[in-house]
């Protein structure tokens, strides 16, 4: 089990901030394309990904147990 | 006195305290950098804004920014501490605080600070205008998108 992060307009196109997916052995580039199917979206690739509160390549293996969160461009400031 | 050098506040910013925390006999300079609300954006007028963040990241990645710092400057000590929920007009939205033995390091070293604030820190201000309300960064080819993202190879870090 995985938990996915979504935040600012990222959150008001998927419905929510936060889901629980059953998944193994994927990368964050896969799972990235399993929410898109799922929400019928397409993350442009601006959208970064951050596993455990850093942020990773698109490669990396995502592990049971994590914290994925999807993150737009940062206005903060 | 032990508070956190980098912190996320739902409540205003207190720029004494941020100062305070960065005060120490080695220290002959502090520059504080002082983000504000502003009203008027390219003609445009902003009622007020709305900030988010991913907060347990956000303080990882200012502490990251503190890391950066002293790896740059000698003897620095840096203390952020940035607000989100509703900010109106002229709220104080982030308090940049830099001690250094010397004035020149002091100011170059809190300009970096809020450049890399801008670039990787998880936070998002959403603007309400009389036109409606917009997440800032959301839209193509805005000069924010590119700014956004940390640089590759600062992700293998």
């Amino acid at each position: 089990m995985i938990k996915v992060l979504f935040f600012a307009h990222l959150k008001d196109l998927v419905g929510t901030s936060e889901l629980s997916l059953e998944v193994e052995n994927i990368t964050a580039k896969e799972l990235k394309q399993i929410l898109e199917q799922k929400y019928s979206i397409t993350f442009e690739n601006y959208i970064m990904i951050a596993v455990n509160e850093e942020y990773a390549h698109s490669d990396v293996k995502i592990q049971n147990g994590d914290t994925v969160a999807l993150i737009p461009p940062v206005s903060g400031g | 006195m032990n508070e956190p050098l980098y912190e996320i506040t739902r409540d205003p910013i207190s720029v004494e305290k941020v100062i305070q925390k960065v005060i120490r006999n080695e220290a002959g300079a502090i520059t504080t950098f002082i983000g504000t609300v502003r009203e008027w954006t390219n003609g445009k007028r902003t009622l007020f804004l709305e900030y988010e963040a991913y907060e347990k990241m956000a303080v990882k990645m200012l502490d990251k920014i503190g890391q950066e710092i002293k790896e740059k400057w000698p003897n620095v000590k840096c203390a952020i501490t940035h607000r989100i929920g509703r900010l109106e007009i002229s709220d104080i939205a982030v308090v940049i605080a830099i001690s250094t033995p010397h004035r020149k390091d002091a100011y170059e070293a809190n300009q970096y600070a809020i450049e890399r604030i801008k670039e990787i820190v998880p936070i998002w201000k959403k603007e309400y205008s009389e036109d409606g309300e917009i997440w800032v960064g959301n839209q193509l080819e805005t000069v924010s998108y590119p700014l956004g993202k940390p640089a590759l190879e600062e992700l293998d870090d």
